[in-house]
């Protein structure tokens, strides 16, 4: 019997640790982010939107969440 | 009409349109979105400024505040031509990192390249911004890259295949206007690409003296978002753009250092 699995991810720059099964899109949900407003690095590689629901975030993999601030 | 309509009208009777990129602008003001205390006021000062290029920073999500507004929930896309820059880049390498996220973000392929070099200054790093000039226009970036008064580094980033250029009138958020106008001249004088000053400007004298150097635009930030009323700044600017602009156009009178009657000195009474 085991417990439910847990991943380990980095998130803009932070450790965390993720039920196994996400993928972007359910990543994104889950922090209450629209995938049209962020842009997803994935590992370095930018990743598409229209790729989000077919990706899987795997253990280990590091990700950055960015979007448009303010700034001149 | 409003009356940011009313001025832009009046420029666009006297002035043709300022194209960057292949994009058209009937305004030569580009305005940041940073430093405002408020949103609400950002957007009231922005549509005051009559701008329709408006400049963002690409930054992480701040995952730890929930529901954390992104810019975008406020500036509509529709209304503003957002411009990505790669502010707080100290290398190419970085840079372009920041301008493919941009670019990713599905807007357009415009970015305001900017490589600081010196932390104290936020001078650019010249030799870097030409070095990731040529790797993002080779990428078919739109690139408008900021960078010092320099005329050499200017005709090398229009060679490296640059949209515009865009010297400094003085250090970023500075306010110290212009400090370089021949320098200033001598680099719209010598490209073809459209320069726009970007950073320095302080006041609307500021920015009415950089464009009666004939330079394409001015992009300010700082101007307008510390000013103690940047709605009321934002009109002021608007206004200093356009003048300084048309004042441009209609060639100024010769200076010199004698008076000379504006009246007839015939026909005075005995």
């Amino acid at each position: 019997m085991k417990a439910t699995e847990t991943i380990r991810i980095r998130l803009n720059g932070k450790e965390r640790d993720l039920e196994v099964g996400h993928t972007v899109t359910t990543l994104l949900e889950s922090l209450e982010l629209h995938p049209g407003m962020v842009v997803v690095e994935l590992n370095r590689d930018i990743l598409v939107r229209e790729r989000y629901a077919e990706v899987p975030v795997s253990d280990g993999d590091s990700l950055e969440l960015v979007h448009f601030v303010g700034g001149g | 009409m409003t009356d940011s309509q009313a001025v832009l009208e009046a420029a666009r009777a006297l002035d043709g349109p300022l194209t960057i990129g292949g994009v058209d602008f009937t305004s030569r003001l580009i305005v940041g979105t940073g430093k405002y205390t408020t949103n609400e006021i950002m957007v009231d000062a922005i549509r005051a400024s009559g701008a329709e290029m408006v400049t963002v920073a690409v930054r992480r999500v701040d995952l730890d505040r929930t529901k954390q507004e992104a810019i975008l929930h406020h500036l509509d896309p529709d209304e503003f031509f957002l411009l990505a820059n790669t502010a707080g880049c100290y290398t190419a390498e970085d840079a372009i990192r920041y301008a493919r996220l941009a670019r990713a973000a599905g807007f357009n392929e415009f970015v305001k390249l900017e490589v600081i070099g010196d932390e104290a200054t936020l001078l650019p790093d010249v030799q870097a911004t030409l070095e990731a000039a040529t790797t993002l226009a080779a990428e078919g970036f739109k690139v408008m890259a900021y960078t010092n008064d320099d005329l050499i580094t200017a005709l090398r980033l229009e060679d490296a295949g640059c949209v515009s250029v865009m010297p400094l009138a003085s250090p970023i958020g500075s306010g110290l206007g212009i400090v370089n106008p021949y320098f200033i001249r001598e680099i719209k004088r010598r490209l073809s690409v459209p320069v726009i000053v970007d950073a320095g400007v302080g006041t609307a004298s500021d920015a009415c003296v950089t464009m009666e150097q004939g330079v394409d635009g001015v992009l300010m930030n700082t101007a307008l978002a510390a000013a103690d009323d940047p709605v009321r700044m934002s009109h002021a600017m608007k206004h200093a753009i356009v003048a300084g602009r048309l004042a441009y156009l209609a060639g100024r009178m010769p200076a010199r250092e004698i008076a000379v009657p504006s009246s007839p000195t015939r026909g005075m009474l005995d």
